[in-house]
């Protein structure tokens, strides 16, 4: 029962990780009709910049605004000089064209930080266990992560239901055409979706940082989980991308935890360790593939 | 469609050079370059039917190394059970017979796509990119898993493939297997292409909603060409399987599903030829680079993006607007 909870809140941990990517990414397709795989990019930009401060100042709270700022100010660049000119052009040419950022950001990255990783410890106020029942002793640092993604969530909600700005989102992710014709200046509106989009894929990679390793291609192994949550969600709707981060997080985790000790009951250990791995890494898929078969456009899918 | 004398003029010159290659190369004292200009041939297969189903049927599949990977995988496992002498399954004998090891190459990755495309063409657009993204990237993620067949590490084929008499390790004999097998697909294409079948399918990239108005079942046109497509990514597979003599999960990892598109995008969407030249171009410029610069994928990264912002339709639309005003 320990470890079940345990796992769960492992579980809730990657899928806020997850939403904090998803929302910016179904946003920036929801609204501009972008697919943006250079997304990946800025939160490993937002891990780098974020721990290369904390690591050279001592201080874990300093990373956080650099690591944000790296994240936004890229992503407003790559708004202005690319994406700009791919708003109306299909989807192979937005994939081509991002892809071909993907390999820009990783080389620089390289030829900047080098080809090792870099580490960061955990601020002191964070580094302990707390027990939450009995006998569950759960990192304080990943609690906080949760707490983190919690909070950017409500926020997101209240910006998008409750604000002018959110009522310009929502507009423009229905339709497009009738939002700029109502005198709206929607090049600003897509910037400044880029740009908080950005910010929290920043976010997200800083705070993984003391979690994973911060190194080259960081980015894109998550950005395909993270098009997964997109895609399960529907793509535009920020409420589908929060349930599918939170579906995905804790059915990948429960996977990995529970298969291969299940396969070793009927094979030998490591062609069971090995299998469960394969099998657990081909959850995900598994599961948007089932979605997509009932539900094609998600399970949140607006009417667009 | 009236082709002009020219235009077989010039196929006919290109024939002779691509026969002579290899002759040529060895003359210029660079031998190496009949095995770029293979796996230049392989890679132009493998492009040319993502292009059929990319550029002609208007889908874009984000998961076409998963055939590839298929195809070479086919090659390796029947290999492995051959040269271990135990039975595929219990039943099925290994083999490492070219003619009986890529047929099967290609059969298997047909049922394959026949498999993905009849689930992943109940959608559209993105979440069809993304649908054939995801089954790619599972079955990358289960042969990772299969320790049996090298799992992370890939399967060595020790020798290549036997076909009548002829040595397959001999490169230049690779080639003009390569070169045969090449024109031969390419011919197949043009015939389909130019095929009731294929003018439906360039009839349904334009407007689906016209071709169902007209009484045709987009579904299955489509569904055909994703399984001719991944047959011919198939077919690639197995000829890069022998040229390597090794596969590994590499093979069907999302970037190379990414570079079949580049290939695809630097000849030229919806093109006969396109996805040769794009080929070429490809290994061309990988290879240049990267003997000018260990970080030749910054190269390769601006290269790509300004010719998808500044470009539209690739090198060959690149070429013909520069040598033929009119064109």
């Amino acid at each position: 029962m320990t470890l079940f909870l345990e796992q769960l809140l492992n579980g809730m941990q990657l899928g806020v990780t997850l939403f904090l990517l998803a929302a910016g990414l179904t946003l920036i397709f929801g609204i501009m009709g972008v697919i943006n795989l250079a997304h990946g990019s800025i939160y490993m930009i937002g891990a780098y910049a974020g721990t290369y401060v904390a690591a050279t100042t001592g201080s874990f709270l300093l990373g956080i605004p650099a690591g944000l700022a790296a994240a936004a100010l890229t992503g407003i660049a790559v708004e202005f000089l690319v994406v700009r000119q791919l708003y109306d052009r299909d989807h192979l040419d937005q994939v081509l064209a991002t892809f071909g950022l993907i390999l820009i950001f990783n080389q620089a990255i390289t030829m900047i930080f080098g080809r090792q990783p870099l580490f960061v410890g955990l601020p002191d106020a964070l580094s302990g266990s707390v027990e939450l029942l009995p006998g569950l002793f759960y990192p304080l640092y990943r609690l906080a992560i949760i707490a983190v993604g919690l909070l950017v969530a409500a926020g997101l909600y209240l910006l998008i239901n409750r604000t002018r700005v959110g009522m310009l989102v929502r507009a423009g992710s229905t339709n497009r055409e009738m939002v700029r014709a109502l005198g709206v200046d929607i090049r600003l509106l897509y910037t400044a979706v880029f740009a908080l989009g950005a910010l929290l894929a920043g976010l997200a990679g800083y705070m993984a940082g003391p979690i994973l390793a911060v190194q080259v291609g960081m980015g894109e192994q998550i950005l395909i989980t993270t098009f997964v949550v997109v895609v399960i969600g529907g793509v535009g709707s920020v409420k589908g991308a929060f349930y599918a981060s939170l579906l995905l997080g804790v059915t990948d985790t429960a996977l990995r935890a529970y298969l291969p000790g299940l396969l070793r009951q009927v094979m030998v250990g490591p062609e069971a360790d090995a299998l469960g791995a394969g099998i657990s890494s081909m959850g995900i898929y598994l599961l948007m593939a089932i979605v997509l078969l009932i539900r094609p456009k998600g399970l949140f899918a607006g009417n667009t | 469609m009236r082709t002009p004398i020219t235009t077989y003029l010039s196929l006919a010159v290109l024939l002779v050079l691509l026969v002579a290659l290899p002759t040529l190369a060895d003359l210029a004292n660079y031998p190496a370059f009949t095995s770029v200009a293979t796996r230049v041939l392989i890679y132009g297969i493998a492009a040319a039917s993502l292009n059929f189903v990319l550029g002609f049927g208007g889908m874009v599949s984000f998961g076409h190394a998963a055939f590839f990977g298929i195809g070479g995988y086919v090659v390796g496992i029947l290999y492995q059970h051959y040269s271990l002498g135990e039975p595929l399954f219990g039943v099925f004998p290994g083999s490492n017979q070219l003619l009986v090891t890529v047929p099967l190459a290609v059969l298997v990755s047909g049922a394959m796509a026949a498999l993905i495309g009849a689930l992943s063409l109940r959608t559209g657009g993105v979440q069809f990119i993304m649908i054939t993204l995801a089954f790619a990237q599972m079955l990358f993620f289960l042969f990772v898993s299969l320790k049996t067949y090298g799992g992370d590490d890939g399967l060595i084929i020790r020798r290549a493939n036997e076909l009548g008499g002829l040595n397959l390790r001999d490169r230049p004999t690779m080639y003009y297997l390569c070169l045969t097998i090449a024109v031969s697909f390419l011919f197949l294409l043009w015939r389909i292409v130019n095929s009731r079948f294929g003018n439906v399918l360039i009839g349904l990239r334009q407007s689906e909603r016209r071709m169902a108005a007209l009484g045709l079942s987009a579904y299955r046109y489509k569904l055909a060409a994703f399984v001719i497509s991944g047959m011919g990514c198939g077919l690639a597979g197995a000829l890069m399987a022998n040229f390597m003599r090794y596969v590994s999960p590499d093979m069907m990892h999302w970037t190379k599903s990414g570079e079949l598109m580049v290939m695809v995008i630097l000849g030229g969407v919806g093109t006969l030829f396109g996805p040769f030249i794009g080929a070429g171009a490809f290994i061309m410029l990988e290879s240049l680079l990267a003997a000018w610069t260990e970080n030749w994928q910054l190269g390769l990264g601006f290269i790509l993006l300004l010719l998808v912002l500044y470009t539209n339709g690739g090198l060959q639309a690149l070429f013909s607007r520069l040598f033929r005003r009119d064109a």
